[in-house]
C-alpha cells in the first residue's frame, strides 16, 4: 500500500496567554524588568515560575493519517483547534511537540488574495499571489487566460486592485488560488466570504477539485459544503481528536456536541388542568435531526383529569426567524381525543417533510375548540434541523434559499419545427444598421 | 476509480517531516534556492509599488543623496572647511553618499519588512529570509538610479575613468552582504520587540556620523585607525570613494581597512543567519 500523503503522530501546540504572551515587548520594558530586579525593593519579589503560566494547548495529541486522493473534512467548534492543524501543516506555525510527514506538494488556501497589493494591477497580482502560493511563473503565464476567464474580468485585469469592488478582488483571488495544482490541499474557510453566487461557484470549484484526485483537508462551518465535498470527517474538540470516520457520522458527533437546550419537551408536574406532559420528536437521525424529504413523526402525551368537549391540538413549526413556516393540527371533531379523562398518546405521521435544511422550533397550542379556552401554549420547544444530506444536486444548497420544497411534476414535449414567427421584410431596421 | 488519482498514488514523493526543531538549526539554503521566484517577484513588487503614483517617481531615488551633497558642501565644505583629500567637496560627499544611501535604506527597509510582512507570513509558508532579501535587494535599483547622477558628476568635473571602478561590483557586494545581515538581525529583533522600528533611524545617523562620508578618514589620528576599523562601513566608504574616483584621489588604497571590513561584513551575515532561523518558528505566533 502506498505511503500515506500525510501521517500525523501526536502533534501538540501549547500557546501562553495571558502576560507572558503579551505579543510584543519593548526593549524599554525589558531593561525595566531587568532594572527592577536590581531594585533591592523589589528584587526578592516572587517571579513566576515558567511552568505556572497560563497556557492552552491548541492541539493535543491529534494523531491521523490521509491517503493520497481522499478529501478530508475537519470540523469542530470556534476554538477547538481547527485552523491551528491546518497552520501546523502548512508550516506556518511551528509544533510544540509530535511529528508530520508529509508526501507531495502542499498548497495552502487559509485565506484568499494573500499578498495582493492594492497598487498593482489584476494582472501584476496573479503572478505575485500565485508565486506567493507555489506556482512558478510559467505555470501561472500558461493559466493566465483560464485564471481571467475564471474570475470574469477581462476587461479589469490591467487597472490596479484598489479601483476593483470587493466582489472583483474575491473573484480574482479565489481564481488564481482555483487553480492552484499542488497534490495537496488545505482549504480554511475560504469560502465563507462573499456574496451566495460566489459562495456556489467556489464551492462547485472545491468539488471538482476534490473529484480530480488531489488530497484535500477542508475546514468549514458549512455543514452542506463539508458533507457535499468530503467523505471523511475529523471532529476536533478544546484541541483533541475526538471522531474520525465518514463524513456524515463526524457532522452528527459534532452536532451532538453543539446541541443547546432539550430535544424533547418533558413536563410531569401534576396539574388539574389538561395539558400536554411529553412531545418527542421521531426524526431520520439522532438528536432530532431530520432528512428533507423524509418522513418525521411528533409524539405526544396529554394527561387529562376532566373531559374536554372540542379539543384541538395545533402545532406550528418557526424558523430560527421564529416565523411560522407550517401548520398541523387535529380537532376532536376529525378524530376522538380526550373524550375522558386519563393520559392519551398522540403521534402527528409527515410522510414527507418539505421543509428546506434549516434549524427549527415547534410551538403548540392545545385548547378546548379551535380558538376556544386556551389549556396550554407551549413555545420554542424541540428544536430540531432540516439537513439535506444525501439529496445532491447540481447547484449545491445553500441556507436561506427558500423555506420549503414543493412536490411537482413537469410536462415538457416539442410543439413546433423552429421557423422565425413572422416573416421579415427585405429591408429590415436589423440590416440597415449593420450595413 | 478516476485515472488521475492513480496517478498521484503511484508518483512518489520525497517525506517532508515536520517536528519541533532544536534552537540552533541549519541555515536551509536549499529552500531559498527553490523560492527564488518568489524573491524575485517580492523586489520586483517593492520597486514597482515605489514607483507607481508619486509625483516625482524615479527622481526620488536621486533626491535623498544629491540634496544631502548640497548641503553637505555648503555647511561642511565651504562654511566648515572639511578636508575633502584634495577633491572637490561635492564629488567627495557624493561618492560617499551615493553607497551609503543603499546602505542606510537597505537597513530601514529590511529591519520594517517582517512586520510589514505580517499579512504574508501568518498566512502562507516560504523561507523567511527572503523577506529582508527582498528589501535589500528593492535598494539596489535606487542606487543604478543615483548612479546616473554620479556619472554626470564625473563628467562634470572631468573625472577621468580609472581601473579601479572594476571594484565597484565586489564592493557593492560587501555592502549588501552587510546590509543584509544588519537588516536581518533587526527585523527579527523588530517582531520580538516592537520600538526597534524607532531605534533603526537613531542608529542610522549616529553610524553615519562614525563613517567617513562627509569627512575623510585621514582625519582620524593613526593611533585611533584600528578601532576606527571596526566600523566596516569606513572602510568599505572609503573604498568606494577610491575606486570610484581613482583619477583624482591620490590616497592609497587602504587594504587592510576594507579587509576587516570584509571580515566584519562576513561574520554578522553568517551570525545574523543563524539567529534569524533561531527565531524564525516563533515569527507568526508572535506577530
Amino acid at each position: 500500500m502506498a505511503e500515506p500523503a500525510i501521517r500525523v503522530t501526536n502533534l501538540s501546540k501549547r500557546y501562553y496567554i495571558g502576560a507572558r504572551a503579551q505579543a510584543y515587548h519593548t526593549v524599554r520594558e525589558t531593561i525595566a524588568g531587568s532594572l527592577a530586579r536590581l531594585n533591592p525593593a523589589t528584587a526578592f519579589r516572587k517571579r513566576q515560575p515558567a511552568w505556572k503560566h497560563p497556557e492552552i494547548w491548541a492541539l493535543r495529541d491529534v494523531s491521523f493519517e490521509v491517503q493520497p486522493g481522499e478529501v478530508i473534512g475537519i470540523i469542530g467548534r470556534n476554538g477547538a483547534g481547527k485552523s491551528t492543524l491546518l497552520k501546523t501543516l502548512a508550516r506556518i506555525t511551528e509544533p510544540t511537540a509530535g511529528r508530520i510527514e508529509i508526501r507531495g506538494r502542499v498548497g495552502s488556501l487559509l485565506e484568499i488574495g494573500t499578498g495582493f497589493h492594492p497598487e498593482l494591477t489584476g494582472r501584476e497580482n496573479i503572478f505575485l499571489n500565485g508565486a506567493i502560493l507555489g506556482m512558478n511563473r510559467r505555470e501561472i503565464a500558461r493559466k493566465f487566460d483560464e485564471i481571467v476567464a475564471f474570475a470574469e474580468l477581462d476587461e479589469f485585469i490591467d487597472t490596479p486592485v484598489k479601483r476593483y469592488s470587493s466582489g472583483m478582488y474575491m473573484r480574482l483571488a479565489f481564481a488564481v488560488a482555483a487553480h492552484l495544482q499542488s497534490e495537496i490541499l488545505f482549504v480554511d474557510e475560504v469560502l465563507a466570504v462573499g456574496d451566495s453566487l460566489f459562495q456556489k461557484k467556489c464551492l462547485g470549484k472545491m468539488g471538482e477539485v476534490a473529484r480530480a484526485g488531489r488530497t484535500v483537508l477542508f475546514v468549514s462551518h458549512n455543514m452542506e459544503a463539508i458533507a457535499d465535498i468530503t467523505k471523511r470527517g475529523l471532529v476536533l474538540s478544546k484541541g483533541r481528536l475526538v471522531y474520525e470516520g465518514p463524513t456524515i457520522d463526524a457532522l452528527l458527533e459534532y452536532r451532538s456536541e453543539m446541541r443547546t437546550g432539550d430535544l424533547n419537551h418533558i413536563d410531569l408536574e401534576p396539574s388539574n388542568q389538561p395539558k400536554i406532559t411529553r412531545v418527542e420528536l421521531r426524526t431520520t437521525h439522532p438528536d432530532n435531526v431530520q432528512v428533507h424529504g423524509e418522513p418525521m413523526e411528533i409524539e405526544f402525551k396529554i394527561a387529562t383529569p376532566v373531559a374536554i368537549n372540542g379539543a384541538s391540538l395545533s402545532l406550528l413549526i418557526c424558523s430560527a426567524h421564529q416565523q411560522p413556516v407550517m401548520h398541523v393540527w387535529t380537532f376532536d371533531s376529525e378524530r376522538p381525543m380526550c373524550r375522558e379523562s386519563g393520559v392519551f398518546h398522540l403521534i402527528c405521521r409527515i410522510p414527507k417533510l418539505h421543509l428546506y435544511m434549516g434549524n427549527y422550533t415547534c410551538t403548540m397550542y392545545f385548547s378546548e375548540r379551535p380558538g376556544g379556552e386556551r389549556f396550554q401554549t407551549l413555545e420554542g420547544v424541540c428544536p430540531f434541523e432540516v439537513v439535506m444530506y444525501g439529496r445532491t444536486h447540481d447547484f449545491g444548497w445553500h441556507p436561506g434559499a427558500c423555506t420549503y420544497i414543493e412536490d411537482c411534476r413537469w410536462d415538457i414535449e416539442k410543439v413546433d419545427e423552429f421557423r422565425s414567427l413572422c416573416p421579415l421584410p427585405a429591408t429590415s431596421t436589423f440590416e440597415m444598421v449593420h450595413s | 476509480m478516476h485515472p488521475a488519482m492513480n496517478q498521484s498514488a503511484t508518483r512518489e514523493f520525497p517525506v517532508l517531516v515536520i517536528e519541533p526543531r532544536s534552537t540552533w538549526v541549519a541555515l536551509d539554503l536549499r529552500s531559498l534556492w527553490e523560492y527564488r521566484e518568489l524573491l524575485y517577484l517580492l523586489v520586483w513588487r517593492d520597486v514597482k509599488v515605489r514607483y507607481k503614483q508619486t509625483l516625482l517617481g524615479a527622481a526620488w531615488a536621486i533626491m535623498q543623496p544629491l540634496i544631502a551633497m548640497l548641503i553637505f558642501t555648503v555647511f561642511f565644505g565651504k562654511l566648515a572647511h572639511v578636508p575633502s583629500d584634495g577633491i572637490p567637496y561635492p564629488l567627495f560627499a557624493y561618492a560617499g553618499l551615493m553607497p551609503w544611501t543603499f546602505f542606510s535604506g537597505a537597513i530601514t527597509n529590511s529591519g520594517n519588512s517582517l512586520v510589514g510582512g505580517a499579512h504574508l507570513i501568518t498566512k502562507v509558508y516560504f523561507p523567511r529570509m527572503i523577506i529582508p532579501g527582498a528589501a535589500v535587494l528593492a535598494g539596489l535599483v535606487d542606487l543604478a538610479i543615483a548612479f546616473l547622477i554620479f556619472a554626470v558628476l564625473m563628467a562634470w568635473y572631468q573625472v577621468p575613468l580609472s581601473a579601479g571602478l572594476l571594484l565597484v561590483p565586489p564592493l557593492l557586494l560587501v555592502t549588501s552582504i552587510l546590509a543584509l545581515g544588519v537588516g536581518m538581525w533587526l527585523s527579527a529583533l523588530n517582531v520580538k520587540y516592537r520600538d526597534i522600528r524607532f531605534a533603526i533611524p537613531f542608529l542610522i545617523q549616529i553610524w553615519m556620523f562614525v563613517t567617513p562620508i562627509i569627512y575623510p578618514s585621514s582625519l582620524m589620528p593613526q593611533k585611533y585607525r584600528l578601532l576606527y576599523s571596526l566600523n566596516p562601513m569606513a572602510g568599505i566608504i572609503e573604498a568606494f570613494r577610491v575606486s570610484l574616483l581613482g583619477g583624482v584621489n591620490r590616497a592609497q588604497f587602504n587594504w587592510a581597512s576594507l579587509s576587516l571590513a570584509c571580515a566584519i561584513a562576513f561574520v554578522v551575515l553568517i551570525y545574523a543567519a543563524y539567529d534569524f532561523r533561531r527565531m524564525e518558528k516563533h515569527f507568526a505566533d508572535l506577530i
